[in-house]
């Protein structure tokens, strides 16, 4: 089928970007959607002009590393599936796809769809983790946890980190991300005793990184390839007031 | 060169315990005058990173990714093996350590082997503290389930996202560390030298993937945990930045490479589409429960599934396999796969693909059931293919997914530079000529959490180091080489792009140095390998510059270390005159077509030392000796 791709280009953070528009006559309606960009990288290559840098790695879902905006929707049409993971069946002959990069003032462009998402790891950094030096832990099954709770920390601990709730959000609020982090650890008996101190160093960092603020809107919802509910947010929102305040 | 593997005498199960006792120790005040590079963010580097921080050691730590929690790590499904025995069936230290030893055919170093097994309790521990979770039982116990190779249920997890779960866990306690300024990320940069001072490990070059600046970075020791090298098929499970460069690089500047033809092939992945295919999907292997494997008994026969009738059908594995039928192992799956394709019998658009099919299974059982056992397996195939498995068959063929051999390490992971470890799958201590599931992620936690942190500090403590400055001779020279290679790769101004270049030398190893080897295909291999590396360095076309973000550069320097790591491969294949695990040398079999090794010529770690360009590499022989896990024939019939 014939695919009509209008793409930003930008060179680096400094210069302008524009969107330039591709054509590819021959795309198998089996390749990803990445492999679809594989191909026209090649033949840009051999006509001499440079290839459209994105990120990428695993290409199995996983990683997280890969995304961009395919006609306004963060990961493209499919619900939750990511990039790699879209397959051009899905896409039909003579239609024309606008790829842009992550859409987000903490997530600067680096270059093409390559954006900076290293707020992310300053998040996680302030507080986002279990504070257990390696060898201190008691044994494995010293502290029951509740199936119930296991299960829906695994569901929080899904997320891959790939920034396309904050890339959705008007207000490009990283509350999703946050939520997920907080709930996974949260929901654990692990995670108790940082639980308020997790919550509010997290959001502190998000609000330095220049990240919006949540008015529920669902858009980051909507678009997550884990599936993450919103439900994260509120409990985000519960353990900040409870630190804050001391209720709740 | 002797090789010492350091690896102590006596009683195997007090063997960790006394070396750890004899090991010298850096006292807490000073571990902050040290300085550790540790290149790569997966399991392993990742979880060693953080404990050296927790220490009090100064860490660089680095990876080509946008961030340390992408490693390819992340995507490992299956689970992690601990020999807790909360199940009460017989599990121990002992069984794991029995279990993996033969497993891996024989081809490991047994105190290795015990040791891994003895800190899998650690390691479950360490996870669960971390917050990793893991799946649970409605007491709130966890829970466990078996897999391949063993006979108790020994395998923790966390749905089929064990990997991903384990890797954040260790990414967590990694950022924790960078927060308190302990260690310093350096994301998006990726290592190009190692720096070799007065015959010690003293740094790394590394170029910054985003403004394409070489800089050299001097430690006391470096740490390499850069995972596998499968992408030297171009087509694998790994991920597309998954390299060898930094195991290959340290090996031209001394490092020992052990066992490189030892690979892993995964008979269930989902097969290849097109030329453009980028990647190669694992499916989890245990559909072969329920699912039949065929092919049409007549060559090139195009009939869609469905209108082959019953008798004109072979089920090759059940014909060959009576008694262990579709759930032989790994290696046999993978191996009769390629042999019916190879007859022309494959099937699919490309012919390379064998059927799994449920047919049977559903009516036996209903949709239902097949639903609930591999709902998820069969949603993930039909996003990827767009068929659906519960009406068709589906289609699978053996794809590389991960590698045995790497850089040589005696018991204290340790290579032959002094002051360079290697952990993790870049190094080739644990598995020999075979890996069992759920091993991997055991082995790369193991390294980085409680190996490397306890044996790294004897290697500061008793040595003198001489301060060395990037202004050094050593360091000027590693950066030239470098840069000279930068270079050339932008300066070759060919015709073809890097994959057209690559997928040609994936072509070549798939076929001599994949599945199945024999002398005369790897002479043809050893022949063709130079004449593509001599290709690819006169037409590659890379655009662009070094000082920017240039993905197409940085794909070239990696395809162009893949094309001298095969040929090292293929030597080694061609030097291994036995079967063994992976290795399947076709003079090399047993009546009945198993593997045949040979443990009088053969029970040795290979070990290839670099002799300079245009010189035949040479080989070095660990001897293994099993005191304890006497050698025996694995077989499936």
């Amino acid at each position: 089928m014939r695919i009509i791709l209008h793409i930003w280009r930008q060179r680096n953070a400094g210069e302008k970007g524009r969107m330039v528009r591709y054509e590819l006559p021959n795309v198998s309606e089996h390749m990803s959607f990445l492999e679809m960009l594989d191909v026209l990288n090649e033949e840009l290559t051999m006509k001499g002009e440079e290839p459209v840098a994105f990120d990428h790695d695993c290409r199995e879902g996983i990683c997280g590393m890969c995304g961009a905006m395919v006609n306004g929707i963060a990961h493209g049409p499919l619900p939750g599936t990511t990039l790699c993971q879209l397959h051009m069946r899905h896409f039909k002959d003579g239609d024309e796809l606008y790829l842009e990069p992550w859409r987000a003032r903490a997530f600067p462009v680096v270059k093409d769809l390559v954006v900076d998402r290293s707020a992310f790891d300053r998040i996680i950094a302030a507080g986002g983790f279990i504070s257990v030096a390696t060898g201190s832990a008691p044994d494995g099954n010293a502290i029951p946890v509740q199936k119930e709770s296991a299960e829906n920390s695994m569901d929080a601990a899904a997320c891959i980190g790939c920034g396309a709730c904050v890339a959705m959000c008007p207000n490009a609020s990283a509350s999703l991300f946050l939520g997920a982090k907080i709930a996974h650890l949260g929901l654990l008996p692990q995670g108790q005793p940082e639980r308020e101190s997790r919550a509010v160093a997290m959001v502190a960092q998000a609000n330095r990184e220049l990240f919006g603020s949540c008015t529920n809107i669902g858009e980051c919802e909507a678009v997550c390839p884990k599936d993450i509910k919103l439900e994260v947010i509120a409990r985000m929102n519960r353990d900040f007031i409870r630190a804050k305040c001391g209720v709740g | 060169m002797e090789l010492d593997s350091k690896s102590p005498a006596g009683p195997i199960e007090t063997r960790w315990e006394r070396q750890r006792f004899n090991l010298k120790l850096v006292n807490p005040a000073n571990k902050r005058k040290y300085t550790i590079i540790v290149v790569g963010t997966g399991l392993a580097g990742g979880s060693a990173a953080a404990s050296l921080g927790e220490l009090g050691y100064n860490v660089n730590c680095f990876c080509f990714q946008d961030s340390p929690r992408r490693a390819h790590s992340i995507a490992a499904q299956g689970g992690i093996n601990a020999a807790k025995n909360y199940h009460n069936d017989g599990d121990s230290v002992y069984r794991l350590f029995y279990d993996t030893v033969k497993g891996g055919d024989f081809r490991a170093r047994e105190s290795n082997v015990y040791r891994l097994a003895e800190i899998s309790l650690n390691i479950i521990d360490q996870c669960v503290a971390q917050g990793v979770p893991f799946a649970r039982e409605y007491s709130g116990y966890l829970d466990n389930r078996s897999f391949g190779g063993a006979q108790v249920s020994r395998t923790f997890y966390a749905r089929g996202q064990t990997g991903q779960q384990l890797l954040l866990g260790a990414y967590q306690a990694l950022e924790r560390q960078i927060g308190a300024g302990q260690v310093t990320m350096f994301p998006r940069t990726e290592m190009l030298d190692l720096i070799v001072v007065e015959g010690r490990a003293r740094g790394i070059v590394t170029r910054n993937l985003l403004t394409g600046a070489i800089e050299s970075h001097i430690a006391d020791a470096v740490v390499l945990a850069t995972g596998g090298y499968a992408n030297v098929y171009y087509l694998s499970t790994n991920a597309q930045g998954c390299n060898a460069t930094a195991i290959w690089r340290a090996y031209k500047r001394g490092a020992l490479f052990a066992n490189p033809c030892f690979t892993q092939i995964h008979p269930t992945c989902i097969p290849v589409s097109g030329e453009y295919q980028s990647k190669l999907t694992l499916m989890s292997e245990s559909l072969r429960n329920d699912g039949r494997v065929w092919v049409p008994l007549k060559k090139g026969d195009k009939r869609l599934a469905a209108q082959i009738p019953e008798n004109e059908r072979d089920y090759f594995l059940e014909r060959k396999y009576p008694s262990f039928g579709n759930l032989v192992p790994r290696d046999v799956a993978s191996r009769n796969a390629k042999q019916v394709c190879d007859e022309g019998r494959g099937v699919g658009e490309s012919g390379l693909a064998v059927y799994l099919d449920f047919r049977d299974a559903i009516a036996r059982l209903g949709k239902n059931v097949i639903k609930e056992r591999y709902g998820n397996l069969f949603d993930m195939y039909e996003r990827i293919t767009g068929e659906d498995p519960y009406q068709t068959p589906m289609r699978i063929f053996p794809a590389s997914h991960y590698t045995m051999g790497g850089l040589w390490v005696d018991y204290n992971l340790m290579s032959t530079i002094p002051g360079m470890y290697v952990i993790g799958e870049a190094n080739f201590s644990d598995h020999g000529a075979n890996r069992l599931g759920a091993s991997a992620l055991m082995q790369g936690l193991g390294d980085g959490y409680f190996v490397l942190p306890n044996t790294i500090g004897d290697y500061l403590a008793s040595t003198k180091f001489e301060k060395v400055d990037t202004g050094h001779a050593a360091v000027r020279e590693a950066e030239a080489q470098v840069a000279a290679i930068t270079a050339r790769l932008l300066g070759a101004k060919g015709t073809r792009s890097v994959d057209a270049c690559y997928r040609e030398l994936g072509k070549v190893m798939w076929e001599y140095c994949g599945m199945a080897r024999n002398a005369a295909g790897l002479k043809q291999a050893l022949a063709k390998i130079p004449e593509l590396r001599e290709r690819f360095w006169r037409d590659v076309k890379v655009l662009g510059s070094g000082e920017e973000l240039n993905q197409a550069l940085e794909r070239a320097g990696r395809a162009a270390d893949f094309f001298e790591l095969a040929e090292l491969m293929c030597l080694d294949a061609l030097n291994r005159n036995e079967s063994c695990g992976g290795h399947f040398r076709e003079e090399y079999q047993t009546p009945e077509g198993e593997a045949a090794r040979d443990d009088e010529h053969y029970s040795y770690a290979a070990a290839w030392e670099f002799r300079g360009a245009g010189n035949a590499p040479v080989v070095h022989k660990e001897p293994l000796t099993f005191e304890y896990v006497h050698p025996s024939q694995r077989s499936y019939k």
